[in-house]
């Protein structure tokens, strides 16, 4: 059994983010960090593998200094890294990244017993659909916001979190779960594993590599290939500074609550 | 089946909206979503046509018709009463692909984020998740921008000729906001933040004359491939701070009246559709458990709508909260630090003041 988990290296917005003046993020000043939910869908194979033995095996597709991600999720516990790197794939939206993604899954070979992992979204783009596009481009069943898994042989049986509540879902391998932080805590690197990760296999898929998949068109991959383009992007007005309201009595309240909802946050 | 090309986009027309109900009761951001595609619609020229998918969901297909849609196609089967993303996807893919939609919006909730991606794929088309505007015409795009972005519209050039729908979404949490189009297929997806866009008023005499019609489909079990064994509704999970949309927290300002100032962030949270939160020195107490902790030591969040009810603002607490949407802070002592990241600042006693504040949202929510 193989568990191939789908990660990606974001830049860390939970610190400050830097913007250019054209509106475009200034990623040279910022720090990059293992997306978190990958993190929790690497931990769920790496439990899945302490439980049954499985491989374990992580998949990124991004520019050459992915690899300092890939080695550490090595020295975590996985057995193996593909890091899939390409100028062809630059610039891809969310539809041509499944199409390539899919690919390499291909390439490394899906087997009947064989599940993969993607974190529930990246916190760059938060769109929360390359697990899922990845999943219809394999023709795998899939199930997204899964909270908790147990495996039985080849059956699956996930919870899945809903705005009210949660589903039970069973479904057989080969599948496609996307991954939620409540699933599990991450565990650290250990020494050993530190130690390991520059032993452990680590290949590098390029256009080469993946090129006579029918899913490798340069009509479908690449930003030529992407269905969505950026129109334009742009920062939104500074936030001013707090406005203190006058007074505190009843006709403070009523001011406050017709700006929310005049504002739509309430 | 007529033949289906994604890029043949000049054989697309009508604006779509998935209406998704649950357990036969229809999700509220559907109306919200049928409000904003009816002037897409009209800004297209078009119909403006809802998706219901269900079993036996007839019934509550009219009253889209009030919010805006001339049409809703209902498709009803005993294996649509739960969703499943197998038999959603199949149905919606193999009636759009009769149809041909030139837009189809969908409400960005679990279900949603999870059907829209799968669709698009094998409708090979694009899609932008968590939409938080939306615009077909250059000169209501132009208008939007200037309202709401810092750009220099002076020196820039809009073909004003432009049809694509425009969709715009935050990115990066937010620091930035990107406009996305879909220019070379079809049909133009979006996925819409629940809450965003506004309801229309309800017109009893536009949902009479809604057209109801049952497209022809196929659907049988060796189509599903997932099996849903149960559906809980949970009572409401007592502390998911980080999920939030919005955290009630409260400070030392309840040492006086440690029971009733909890009960008045729970009201309060209870009112916005949030949950209580505490500084350090509340969990240190023993008042809240550690798991209502916000800060440095206890959760980051970042919620819609974050309120410091009797929080002084110490740099630890205000590192687990200061990117949230829109802060609220309310404390008695106007130098309080909490008041440099608030976006709204009372300075009075939160035992005067909250409950005020619970009746002013609890009147202007429904006023909405």
């Amino acid at each position: 059994m193989k568990i191939i988990v789908c990660v990606k290296q974001v830049p860390d917005t939970s610190g400050k983010v830097a913007v250019n003046e054209d509106g475009t993020l200034n990623r040279a000043s910022m720090a990059t960090i293992t997306n978190p939910d990958d993190l929790n869908a690497v931990e769920a194979a790496l439990q899945l593998k302490d439980e049954t033995g499985a491989e374990v095996i992580v998949v990124s597709m991004g520019p050459a200094p992915a690899e300092g991600m890939l080695r550490e999720l090595l020295a975590r516990g996985a057995d193996r890294a593909v890091l899939v790197s390409a100028r062809e794939f630059g610039g891809s939206d969310t539809y041509a990244t499944s199409q390539i993604l899919a690919a390499a899954i291909k390439k490394i070979g899906l087997e009947d017993d064989d599940v993969v992992f993607c974190g529930r979204q990246a916190i760059d783009g938060d769109t929360a659909q390359v697990g899922p596009q990845i999943a219809e481009k394999l023709g795998l069943p899939q199930v997204s916001y899964v909270a908790d898994i147990h495996k039985e042989g080849d059956e699956i049986t996930c919870k899945r979190m809903l705005e009210d509540g949660y589903m039970t879902i069973k479904v057989q391998t080969p599948c496609l779960l996307t991954c939620i932080k409540e699933l599990n805590s991450p565990r650290y690197m250990s020494v050993d594993g530190i130690f390991e990760c520059y032993q452990k296999p680590y290949e590098v898929y390029g256009y080469e590599t993946l090129k006579d998949d029918p899913l490798i068109d340069p009509s479908t991959i690449g930003l030529k290939g992407s269905p969505t383009n950026i129109f334009k992007s742009f920062t939104p007005p500074q936030k001013g500074v707090g406005m203190m309201l006058e007074g505190a009595d009843k006709a403070t309240c009523e001011k406050l609550a017709g700006m929310l909802a005049a504002k739509h946050i309430i | 089946m007529s033949t289906f090309n994604s890029a043949d986009i000049g054989a697309f027309k009508d604006v779509w909206v998935f209406c998704e109900q649950r357990e036969g009761k229809m999700m509220s951001t559907s109306f919200e979503l049928i409000s904003e595609g009816r002037k897409l619609a009209d800004e297209r020229g078009s119909q403006l046509v809802g998706i219901l998918l269900g079993d036996d969901v007839d019934g509550i297909a009219k009253e889209l018709g009030g919010y805006g849609a001339d049409k809703v196609l209902v498709c009803n089967h005993p294996l649509l009463k739960v969703y499943t993303t197998d038999a959603y996807t199949k149905v919606i893919c193999d009636v759009a692909m009769e149809y041909k939609p030139e837009v189809m919006l969908l409400g960005a909730t679990n279900i949603g984020r999870d059907l829209g991606p799968r669709c698009a794929a094998r409708l090979h088309t694009g899609l932008t998740a968590d939409c938080t505007h939306l615009d077909i015409d250059m000169d209501k795009y132009i208008n939007y921008l200037d309202t709401s972005s810092t750009l220099d519209l002076s020196n820039m050039k809009f073909n004003m000729e432009d049809r694509n729908l425009k969709m715009t979404r935050p990115a990066f949490g937010g620091h930035l906001m990107a406009t996305i189009i879909c220019p070379r297929f079809r049909p133009c997806m979006a996925t819409v933040r629940p809450g965003v866009m506004k309801k229309a008023e309800f017109d009893q005499a536009k949902a009479d004359a809604c057209v109801i019609e049952h497209p022809a489909f196929t659907l049988s079990e060796s189509d599903i491939h997932t099996q849903v064994t149960e559906v809980v509704k949970a009572a409401k999970k007592l502390v998911d701070l980080i999920g939030a949309d919005v955290v009630v927290s409260v400070g030392r300002g309840i040492s006086k009246d440690v029971e009733g100032g909890i009960k008045l962030a729970e009201e309060l949270a209870e009112v916005l559709g949030g949950v209580v939160g505490g500084s350090r020195a509340v969990i240190d107490n023993g008042w809240l458990s550690a798991d209502h902790q916000v800060g440095q030591t206890g959760k980051t969040v970042h919620p819609k709508i974050y309120v410091a009810l009797g929080i002084s603002g110490a740099i630890q607490h205000k590192a687990g909260m200061q990117d949230s949407e829109c802060i609220i802070a309310v404390n008695k002592n106007e130098t309080a630090p909490i008041f440099e990241v608030a976006d709204y600042g009372i300075c009075g006693d939160l035992f005067k003041v909250t409950p005020m504040l619970i009746e002013a949202i609890k009147a202007a929510k429904a006023a909405k």
